[in-house]
């Protein structure tokens, strides 16, 4: 498949080489992360005129799923302020590769790996989502909560553990990451194999071996291993959208699930914030009383059973139709990749109904990110009541059918016969018609 | 192909309403991050007229597609009347911050036939042919659908 090798370009290069340039931006970011809460916690708790609710929700949570993943997969993770401070301890110092800094460096329990974690993480968001969405200073409460737990257990534990075991988003774009047009490989596998040292995989923070990268899923796109190289043999790719997926590369038990729990969500998030039941809004946001715990309760009952069943009997059948003896487990773990293109459609066309109705805020709380009356750059009240427009329930129509045509292909390069997708594009049609029918129904 | 029938799907004009246009009274109750009833079924062109209901605090009512909204204070009843001449599904919105579910105070209007959805199930129908379409033209796949 075509790639455009970036490290070809010297300017290029001399950015992805040089640390400042990322540096200057995480500290832009950490500088955001942390202002952010503060005006959650000392800010209006007016929502639509608190900096907090308006850049983490609409602002930040929007251009991540429009822009950081569909453009750069892990891209935001490269710049992400939350392991800075635990990552700096790490290495002795700000501007300089992993060394022996401080921390007890142990390993991630074995039993704790993989995405399960991250999963459980996002099933909270989604259970707590009315309330955290809404609310300034939960808002900022959760972010505090965050980056201490990455603080402290980067004193526990090797490199990013809570990024790659724990964090809710990094789920997330690890998960879509194996969709976006960015990887990082190595040019040569032979001058590899042949360097003893492994200074790629001492330096990456995400204890990721370049020669062994087949997904873009764990590459967090710090580029620690193209600036320690000797050889100068680590390449930065655009290639084609969903290079990672198909029959070669190798998948796991907790992909699948972390790609449902990620249907379930986007699922459940059309229902509850763009739907026209006031009751179900209620209930989500009443957190403790009876129809709360109801709501949580289909809300699982969908994450762990609706959509989880849907899926295991597309593959029992898939099983059934296939000539060639898989196990279930095995076949689990295979098609996942078809909720990956799936998921992360349906989550863009949620996304630009959320997006397009609420961006109008966005201006108003840069003139008085704290709604204490400022208007800084004169748009304090500009904000106007957003709404659906023609082109943006057409574009999320045109988004959903890419989403069910991009998985249904991946269906198809991963069956061994035509006739043994068949059951994963029925469910992949479900699903879309399910998300369709909340977005424009 | 593919392109050209999906923007076929996308734009072809739908028959008009054979219903005859009736005069609507519509009244909407608004408490807090709900309005009852939430979803509304008119037909095109129906002279509709919506009163608006606080039951709490201060709301607002704006009509998505629509030059249209209403506010009403607490125990106020607010009304106005319009013309049901666009077809499809309409939101409307609180447009007064009301609480912090305000912004997803939302509601739905129906217009005759919900011509999006059709054309969205549509679509979908024709992105699961052009896939099969596609894998045809793939070598490898060419031997496995023969």
């Amino acid at each position: 498949m075509v790639r455009m090798d970036l490290t070809r370009y010297p300017w290029a290069l001399s950015i992805l080489r040089n640390r400042w340039p990322q540096f200057l931006l995480r500290a832009v970011t950490l500088a955001g992360f942390i202002f952010t809460i503060l005006a959650g916690l000392f800010g209006s708790t007016v929502g639509s005129h608190n900096f907090a609710i308006i850049f983490v929700w609409i602002a930040w949570w929007t251009a991540l799923k429009l822009i950081f993943i569909p453009f750069g997969g892990r891209s935001w993770c490269s710049i992400c302020p939350i392991p800075m401070p635990g990552e700096w301890l790490q290495n002795g110092g700000i501007l300089i590769p992993r060394g022996k800094g401080f921390g007890l460096n142990k390993r991630w329990p074995k039993a704790l790996r993989g995405s399960w974690l991250q999963a459980g993480g996002f099933l909270l968001i989604g259970l707590f989502g009315a309330l955290t969405l809404t609310s300034a200073s939960v808002t900022a409460f959760v972010l505090l909560f965050i980056i201490v737990l990455a603080f402290v257990l980067s004193l526990v534990f090797e490199r990013r553990s809570f990024c790659n075991y724990l964090c809710p988003i990094g789920g997330f774009t690890g998960l879509y990451a194996q969709a976006g047009p960015v990887e990082v490989r190595v040019k040569d596998a032979e001058v590899c194999a042949s360097h003893a040292e492994k200074t790629c995989y001492n330096a990456c923070p995400w204890g990721q071996y370049p020669l062994a990268l087949k997904s873009s899923a764990n590459c967090g796109l710090c580029m620690e291993c193209l600036r320690v190289c000797p050889s100068d043999n680590i390449v930065v790719n655009l290639r084609p959208w969903g290079s990672d997926l198909g029959p070669k590369t190798k998948h796991r038990l907790d992909e699948a699930f972390l790609g449902l729990v990620m249907l379930a969500s986007a699922l459940v998030d059309s229902a509850v914030f763009l739907g026209p039941w006031g009751e179900l809004k209620s209930a989500a946001y009443s957190i403790g009383s009876t129809p709360w715990f109801i709501f949580a309760g289909v809300f699982l009952f969908a994450a762990f059973v609706i959509l989880p069943g849907f899926y295991v009997g597309a593959v029992l059948l898939s099983i059934q139709l296939d000539s060639t003896r898989i196990t279930l487990r095995q076949s689990l773990a295979k098609y996942s990749q078809v909720l990956v293109p799936l998921g992360l459609m349906a989550w863009i066309a949620f996304t630009i109904s959320f997006a397009f109705a609420k961006f109008s805020y966005v201006l108003p709380v840069i003139s008085d990110p704290l709604g204490w009356g400022w208007n800084l750059i004169g748009y304090s009240n500009t904000a106007w009541v957003g709404q659906s427009t023609s082109l943006s329930l057409l574009l999320q129509i045109v988004i959903l059918a890419a989403g069910l045509f991009w998985s249904s292909r991946v269906a198809f390069r991963i069956s061994e016969t035509p006739r043994v997708a068949l059951p994963m594009i029925a469910f992949c049609g479900i699903f879309s018609y399910t998300m369709l029918w909340l977005l424009i129904g | 192909m593919f392109v050209l029938s999906g923007l076929l799907i996308l734009i072809a004009p739908f028959p008009q309403s054979s219903k005859t246009p009736q005069k609507r009274l519509i009244r909407i109750e608004a408490s807090s991050f709900q309005f009852t009833p939430g979803q509304i079924h008119i037909n095109p062109n129906d002279e509709v007229t919506v009163e608006l209901v606080s039951m709490d605090v201060v709301h607002g009512l704006s009509l998505d597609g629509y030059d249209f909204e209403l506010k009403a204070d607490p125990g106020q009843t607010v009304s106005a009347t319009f013309v049901a001449e666009k077809t499809g599904v309409f939101r409307f919105r609180c447009s007064v911050a009301c609480g912090n579910l305000h912004p997803f105070m939302i509601g739905k209007l129906q217009i005759g036939p919900n011509q999006l959805l059709i054309r969205g199930v549509a679509l979908l129908i024709l992105s699961i042919v052009a896939v099969f379409y596609s894998v045809r033209q793939i070598p490898q796949f060419q031997t496995r659908l023969a």
